[in-house]
């Protein structure tokens, strides 16, 4: 019976043409990627409401299902069932298309993302190229929201998002270039290969500076607390999304959470090894599953970087617009430059964890 | 010298650390979170919910149309009308609290001579359409009868302190 079946699905598989049978492959590939994070975004969508009420003493969500856990899907059925309401003189299509261009970029980027040694979607060479472009590219999502919108609070939410972005982007690049020469490859995969040898030779240690400046770039770039001026509650209502209800709306909310994700797997993959384990070479773990190198601490990794995104929400006031002009131009922009002086200095005289 | 280690501290992200400690213990603080429709807050015999008219022990409402609480009113939310009735006492005809202006100072109760108007526990309710929000003398009567006892209880609890 089953043999049958197997057989059966093999001649299935085989009438499809060799072109169709890798596009097949890839589609089933990037479904099994992009599932799972669609999931994992509803979650940390509900881990950010408890981690942030745990830290102000309260409870936070408990009422749908046990323990609140399905919170985030009647949160999305809800969302799903409201109207999409598009303003008055409001660009219909650009309306529409931004949570789109929005959502696009930041799942898209997850292509190059390693899980685990040779577990990616494309083992591109340039995969660190790619990713800085796709992580810019987010910013249009904002942008034409905000212009589209008809709304002057909209249209002041994405100007200042702009800004922002564009001031953070050049810390964020140059904290990259650091790490690019210190594994000597922009394939995301040999970045984490450069890294192997236990918590020592991860690119933390020589790269703190550009950690630190990586990932609260990162914070500002996902216009996330304390950088979020963009949404702004207290000051433009809700920035460049004020205008967005329904479904529109949520894929904005979608692509805010999968950005954290991304940023956090970022920073895992190319400061703390990715899936490298922490325990290599240590004595006791030596030979049992600790040691070994698994997805496991690739996703480890990354949610205690989300944690980090929420605990950082849970405590910092928001910036005012010109320290946040002040942090990104004179702070973070100087102090990577700075950095990468020291660094090439570094690899001249062969002082460090690489040899390039 | 205090420059230097300003420079250091900041860089070192030290005040955004220490943030982050405060934040992180009250992570693991108990949660004093009150679930509500469940679990109930203790409440003070001086809680001042939704209004009542209160009857002697043979059944004779106690309010004698003084007019007190319709004068102290600070909200204007009380409208009386009085006439003698057969028996030559002086009673209300109409004794309308409208609960939209009521502010729940307790000012009628604090004037109130005969403790007939008085403010009890109740602090659930709501209303279904419009002129609801208006109470009547039968609808204060009826709420004084229902919840005469714990009424009692809470003036004698309240005694010693007046």
């Amino acid at each position: 019976m089953i043999d049958s079946i197997v057989s059966l699905s093999l001649d299935i598989w085989n009438w499809f043409p060799p072109g169709w049978q890798l596009f097949l492959e890839i589609i089933f590939k990037i479904i099994l990627i992009v599932l799972p994070l669609m999931l994992a975004v509803a979650y940390t969508t509900y881990a950010e409401r408890k981690v942030i009420s745990y830290m102000q003493v309260r409870i936070g969500p408990n009422r749908v299902g046990p323990r609140g856990w399905l919170q985030p899907i009647a949160d999305a059925v809800k969302l799903m069932f409201k109207e999409i309401v598009v303003p008055t003189n409001a660009n219909r299509f650009l309306f529409l298309f931004a949570p789109i261009l929005s959502i696009g970029p930041a799942l898209a980027a997850w292509a190059v993302i390693p899980f685990d040694r040779g577990m990616v979607l494309t083992d591109l060479d340039a995969g660190l190229l790619y990713i800085l472009a796709l992580t810019s590219i987010g910013v249009y999502g904002v942008i034409i929201a905000g212009w589209a919108s008809n709304s002057k609070y909209a249209m002041m939410g994405a100007l200042r998002s702009a800004a922002q972005i564009v001031a953070y982007e050049i810390a964020m690049g140059f904290a990259l270039v650091g790490v690019l020469m210190a594994s000597g490859s922009l394939n995301v995969g040999a970045i984490v290969e450069g890294q192997a040898g236990g918590v020592s030779s991860w690119f933390v240690w020589p790269l703190l500076p550009l950690f630190l400046v990586y990932f609260i770039s990162g914070v500002a770039e996902t216009n996330r607390a304390p950088f979020d001026v963009a949404e702004g509650e207290s000051e433009i209502v809700a920035g460049f999304h004020v205008e967005y209800s329904g479904m529109a709306f949520a894929v904005f909310f979608l692509a805010e959470y999968a950005n954290i994700i991304l940023i956090s797997a970022l920073v895992a993959i190319m400061f703390v090894g990715g899936w490298l384990s922490p325990f290599e070479g240590v004595a006791f773990a030596q030979g049992t599953w600790l040691a070994q190198t698994s997805m496991l601490w690739f996703f480890a990794k990354t949610a205690f970087f989300i944690f980090c995104f929420l605990w950082f929400r849970a405590t910092f006031p928001r910036y005012r617009y010109d320290q946040i002009m002040r942090l990104g131009w004179k702070v973070f922009i100087p102090v990577t430059i700075v950095w990468l002086f020291v660094e090439a200095v570094m690899v001249v005289a062969k002082v460090g964890p690489w040899s390039v | 010298m205090s420059r230097v280690s300003q420079f250091i501290k900041s860089f070192a992200l030290w005040e955004l650390l220490k943030g982050m400690n405060v934040t992180g213990h009250y992570l693991f603080r108990r949660k004093i979170t009150i679930q509500y429709p469940e679990e109930k807050t203790p409440m003070s015999p001086r809680f001042r919910g939704l209004h009542a008219l209160r009857r002697y022990e043979n059944g004779e409402e106690r309010c004698i149309a003084c007019k007190l609480c319709e004068a102290v009113c600070p909200a204007l939310a009380i409208t009386i009308d009085s006439e003698e009735r057969e028996d030559g006492t002086r009673r209300t005809t109409r004794y309308d609290i409208d609960l939209f202006k009521c502010i729940y100072c307790g000012f009628c109760e604090e004037a109130c001579p005969v403790d007939s108007i008085v403010e009890t526990h109740i602090f659930e309710y709501h209303f279904e359409k419009r002129g609801d929000n208006i109470m009547t003398k039968d609808m204060l009567l009826e709420i004084g009868d229902k919840y005469e006892e714990e009424i009692a209880a809470n003036k004698q609890a309240d005694a010693p302190y007046r």
